[in-house]
């Protein structure tokens, strides 16, 4: 009876009695959801040109971190810090086109995937041998205050991250609509074999997506890693992304970013008011079952592909 | 030359019909069982008892019944370790709730309580396939985890949440659970359970029940058009699969590790346990033993050969190294050999029944 | 094809020939097996922590010979804080040496408790200092498990009486709400208990916050503590990066951050520094000192870091986990020579350190005589008691560097030991252990 109270009854007294304190969740979870979908985004970028879901996108962006930190550390300015990043992450998706995408041409989806479960085991050991497994603080002078906006606390950090994913999401719709290059993806993405013959070479757009994705995954790391340190945990971000995905689809843009808000909000709010009710620390699996209610009403997510099946 | 079947001759459907038709294999089988059974625990030491081969024998059932669902229904699943949690925690309700039941009927109802909760985690596989599979069972795994977290219940309310296997004999004083449970009865037990229940997997994976399963993994829908029901078929493919990795489960909480913490079945020990699957052989009873052995023996082996090189590296390269190898091994056998090592067993027999000859 | 096959079987011959690798410490020295984890999401509390070890133990070979002349010879084992190596490293090296492990230190609660069994079965002492099973320090039912100089339960009572003067008074803690932010685990959960019995005694309330692993994403909690619940003071449990996540979200709160107490597993450089000035003025528990302002420092300095033989850099000695792996060291090496003061100047067995632990007494004379004048509390152990009851002092972090800002504050002993006693007696009925007696029979 009382834990039917929980969730049916007290989780909206409260919201009625608190209105300020829900909003300032609902803007936590929206500013966080960004967060999550600075990370889907290369998910989305990779699946939505080479069909491969790619699950060392979390490697990638504790990779890319690493890297920056790392040349910082050893005296480089920002700048020339950056730029050695983001040269180390074209050769990094050069070298992974190469050496896995391609002896695995054709195969199933399923072994691709795996290839990627086994390249972020790769990445995550390799990243660590180089630069070591401590924590490494990430200060690119971002700052990160908390600040009230009338009676509502925000915190600036999450407003310029959230500045930072609009502008990505806006620069790679340009790129996309506008660009040679961009309309190459799209045919890619679209379907390989016409985009063969109309002579667009796939393994030259599959580099470029891949290092898109890595610089993707930088922008991400540097957000993550300025928020939480530089250090192996970053990897777990990937699995929080998930959920984004699958309520946004796997080959949406705005699909990543819209799904990134809902499961942001969705996660805050399910926490901080129907938490107590389950004894805490519902967020992990809540975002998880959100994402699977909605594939079981619309099993492509929100923005993605209608699934054709033949036979 | 020496694996020949020339003179043998079947001479009822049942012998035709035999797992092992050819004598050749079923008297290595014989040399192997009387090996497994009498000469390793005479020679093998403690260490290689307790720590490699028990492991083995667990890892090698729960990855049989990762395999059934993923290898031989198609359905890939990332919430096994959320089963061994589900399993290792009924049975430590089970043992603790029923002292008298022998701890052979614990381990087998452990197995079916995980399997009536991976029914129920398996009913979105009747909408959703692929890698949006891979997530929804991910829910799985996070949920479940949580669960035997967060309630008290399933521990008996000890503060920290750990469980610890109660002691319990087989028969008289053969004690495999508990701090009198010795490394060779704990080794005996665990070796004919895993052996009963992998000869089931193997009969079950060449019925028509396996049968519809492979269907199901290779074209669903030309699979319904024939009059296989996707529903039963799926589900009854997450339901055994679930019994194994439950037991498994209970194996590794009572014999293995004999206390256990619901975070030891993290998301880990799901990838650790798909890639037992994928190194050793989607869909096949051999390749999940074959992949089991070798990613329980990699780790270990990578800690001590720069000992017997003679070089001391730091532990912490050690670790980073095995990642590095444990992820290029994976893509490796994958672009080299995506059947795993069970292919590569499957082509050294053919091989042999050649040999000497080339071809 | 054929060489692939020819590389796979030489592999596989390879594997099994390593399982069968011999030991390799030769007579006269004495083996101690150092359980670390320096990779792993827990690796930037490890690494100090194995590293404050190892120097100790290179100190005493370099300066002293080893103990009584009896060298030590230390592996390490990397554990990534996973339960299954742990007890692999455990089973693969607890009988290297020629008298087998001296001891067993996990750094890991839930190491510790996958190792008690098979310990107390192999007659090796497990030496979980201030982690680990709190119960363990009834030596009547865990003979082989030592939790000195102190335990979670005892710390929570102490932090509980450190709020309460700093209130004015323990009867100012009336009506007062103290939070817990945890790590949802074993380690996590073991001060609840004690806490809601305080709060029961002291009339505050208690609300549990817990932080699923590996705790970065906290906003929520954090929100919800900081902007609803507004307590007065908030202990932490936290290990890892959760520590650090912690201390950043308190302050994007705005919560003062000297009402926030972490435990002495949430006070250290690598918790603060990553947050930068908003740590200031967060506090934590210790049972030891911080710095390198102690003569076992300027001995190791000149033994160890001078020579080149250092595991970490200079800047690094003194911090506070460095500290922590170097009194993990100090208590090891101490049982190992009382032991040898019952049974003679050779390598000690499990058997004999288990004996030594029992009858450690870290006086103040002994502590002098270590270079540890004033690092902590003397304390001793005996059969019945294997924690030693040390106090505990609050620090605090300054910015670069930790201070201790309280006296020491000794835990409430009259509440914590029949709680250990009860749990103790519950797990011995469980497992069918009759608990010894203590009266000196056995």
């Amino acid at each position: 009876m009382e834990f039917l109270n929980a969730i049916f009854v007290a989780p909206f007294v409260e919201i009625w009695e608190y209105p300020v304190f829900f909003v300032e969740v609902v803007v936590a979870g929206l500013l966080s959801g960004i967060m999550y979908s600075l990370v889907a985004l290369g998910f989305v970028l990779i699946f939505k040109a080479s069909g491969v879901f790619n699950f060392a996108q979390g490697a990638m962006v504790l990779f890319a971190a690493l890297t920056l930190v790392g040349l910082m550390e050893h005296g480089a300015p920002t700048l020339i810090a950056l730029i050695g990043t983001i040269v180390v992450m074209i050769i990094l998706a050069l070298a992974i086109e190469r050496v896995v995408l391609r002896p695995l041409v054709n195969q199933e989806p399923i072994i691709l995937f795996m290839a990627t479960i086994g390249l972020s085991y790769f990445l995550d050991g390799f990243g660590q041998l180089v630069w070591g497994s401590d924590i490494k603080v990430l200060d690119l002078g971002i700052p990160s205050a908390p600040m009230e906006y009338g009676g509502i606390l925000v915190n600036q950090f999450d407003l310029v991250a959230a500045l930072v994913a609009g502008l990505l999401v806006a620069t790679l719709a340009v790129f996309f609509q506008k660009t040679r290059i961009g309309r190459a993806l799209r045919a890619v993405a679209d379907d390989h074999q016409a985009a063969l013959s109309v002579g667009i070479p796939l393994k030259t757009i599959w580099a470029i997506v891949w290092s898109v994705a890595g610089l993707v995954g930088l922008v991400a790391g540097i957000m993550w890693g300025t928020k939480l340190g530089v250090q192996f945990s970053l990897t777990f971000v990937a699995l929080k992304a998930l959920p984004v995905l699958i309520l946004g689809g796997f080959t949406s843009i705005p699909g990543a970013i819209v799904g990134g808000l809902i499961i942001g909000v969705g996660e805050k709010v399910a926490e901080v008011f129907w938490g107590p009710a389950f004894g805490g620390a519902i967020e992990d699996w809540f975002a998880y079952m959100l994402a699977l209610a909605f594939l079981l009403f619309r099993p492509q997510g929100l923005f993605g592909d209608k699934i054709i099946e033949r036979v | 030359m020496f694996y020949r079947e020339a003179g043998q001759f079947k001479t009822s459907y049942s012998a035709d019909q035999a797992i092992f038709p050819i004598r050749q294999d079923r008297n290595f089988l014989v040399a192997l069982f009387i090996f497994a059974y009498l000469a390793v625990p005479m020679i093998a030491n403690e260490y290689w008892l307790s720590t490699i081969l028990l492991p083995f024998l667990v890892f090698g059932l729960a990855a049989l019944g990762l395999n059934i669902l993923t290898g031989y229904a198609g359905q890939l699943s990332l919430g096994t370790g959320g089963f061994m949690a589900t399993g290792a925690f009924a049975a430590y309700k089970l043992a603790v709730a029923f002292p008298d039941m022998n701890i052979v009927f614990v381990f087998l109802l452990s197995g079916v309580v995980t399997a009536i909760v991976g029914v129920l985690f398996g009913i979105p596989s009747l909408r959703i396939k692929g890698f949006y599979l891979a997530v929804a069972t991910l829910a799985a795994q996070f949920f479940l985890v949580w669960v035997y977290n967060k309630f008290g219940w399933f521990t008996n309310y000890s503060s920290s949440g750990v469980i610890s296997a109660p002691p319990r004999a087989v028969f008289g004083d053969f004690f495999v659970t508990g701090s009198s449970a010795g490394a060779i009865e704990k080794y005996l037990f665990t070796l004919t359970l895993v052996l009963v229940l992998a000869l089931a997997a193997k009969n079950i994976v060449r019925s028509h029940i396996g049968r519809s399963w492979m269907a199901i993994r290779d074209m669903d829908i030309a699979a319904e058009i024939i009059g296989i029901k996707p529903l039963a078929t799926k589900l009854t493919a997450f339901a055994v699969s679930s019994f194994y990795i439950g037991i498994a489960g209970a194996l590794w909480a009572f014999i293995y590790t004999s206390s256990v913490e619901a975070s030891a079945f993290d998301i880990s020990r799901s990838f650790q346990i798909l890639f037992m699957i994928i190194i050793g052989g989607l869909g096949s009873v051999m390749g999940s033993f074959l992949g089991a052995a070798f990613i329980v023996l990699l780790p270990i082996f990578l800690s001590n050969a720069p000992t017997l090189f003679g070089v001391t590296v730091a532990v912490d390269i050690i670790s980073h190294v095995e990642f590095m190898i444990f992820g290029a091994l994976i893509i490796f056998f994958l672009i080299v050999e995506p059947h795993g090592l069970a292919r590569l067993w499957q082509v050294g027999k053919e091989k042999l029944r050649l040999w000497p000859f080339p071809y | 094809m054929i060489l692939k096959k020819l590389v796979l079987a030489a592999a596989g011959v390879a594997v099994g020939v390593t399982g069968f690798a011999v030991s390799q410490a030769k007579a006269a020295e004495q083996f101690i097996p150092s359980l670390v984890y320096r990779t792993g999401p827990f690796a930037p509390g490890g690494i100090p922590f194995a590293d404050g070890a190892m120097d100790y133990y290179k100190l005493l070979n370099e300066r002293d010979g080893g103990i009584n002349g009896v060298k030590l010879v230390i592996e390490e084992c990397d554990t990534a804080y996973n339960n299954d190596r742990g007890v692999e490293c455990y089973e693969r090296l607890k009988n290297k040496g020629s008298t087998g492990a001296a001891v067993f230190s996990p750094l890991s609660t839930g190491i510790t408790y996958a190792l008690i069994d098979r310990a107390t079965k192999d007659k090796i002492p497990i030496f979980s200092m201030g982690y680990g099973r709190t119960d363990a320090s009834d030596g009547r039912v865990f003979p082989y498990v030592f939790t000195a100089p102190s335990t979670y339960w005892s710390q929570a009572s102490a932090l509980v009486k450190y709020i309460g003067s700093q209130e004015g008074g323990m009867a100012n803690l009336k009506g007062k709400k103290i939070a817990l932010v945890y790590l949802d685990g074993a380690y996590g959960k073991e001060p609840i208990p004690t806490l809601k019995l305080l709060a029961k005694k002291y009339g505050f309330s208690f609300s549990g916050f817990p932080v699923t692993y590996p705790g970065l994403e906290q906003k929520a909690t954090w929100l919800t503590i900081g902007r609803k619940l507004r307590p007065d003071w908030i202990f932490m449990w936290g290990w890892g990066v959760m520590n650090q996540t912690a201390i950043k979200e308190a302050a994007n709160v705005g919560f003062p951050m000297n009402r926030f107490i972490g435990n002495w597993w949430s006070g250290a450089e690598g918790d603060t520094v990553p947050a930068g000035k908003a740590a200031i003025g967060y506090k934590s528990s210790a049972f030891h000192a911080p710095g390198q302002n102690f003569l076992v420092h300027l001995d190791i300095l000149k033994y160890v870091y001078a020579k080149g033989n250092g595991t970490t850099t200079e800047a690094k000695v003194g911090q506070v986990l460095y500290n922590r792996g170097l009194i993990n060291s100090v208590f090891v090496t101490e049982a190992i020579r009382t032991a040898m003061g019952k049974y003679g100047n050779k390598p000690m067995t499990g058997e004999q350190v288990r004996w030594g632990f029992e009858n450690l007494n870290m006086s103040k004379a002994k502590l002098a005589k270590l270079g540890l004048s004033g690092f902590m509390k003397p304390f001793k152990l005996s059969c019945l008691d294997h924690e030693g009851g040390s106090p505990l002092r609050i620090q605090e972090w300054k910015g670069s560097q930790w201070e201790f800002v309280s006296d020491w504050i000794e835990p409430m002993k009259d509440i914590v030991r029949p709680m250990i006693e009860a749990s103790a007696a519950k797990y011995a009925a469980e497992k069918g252990i009759t608990p010894r007696k203590c009266d000196g029979t056995d």
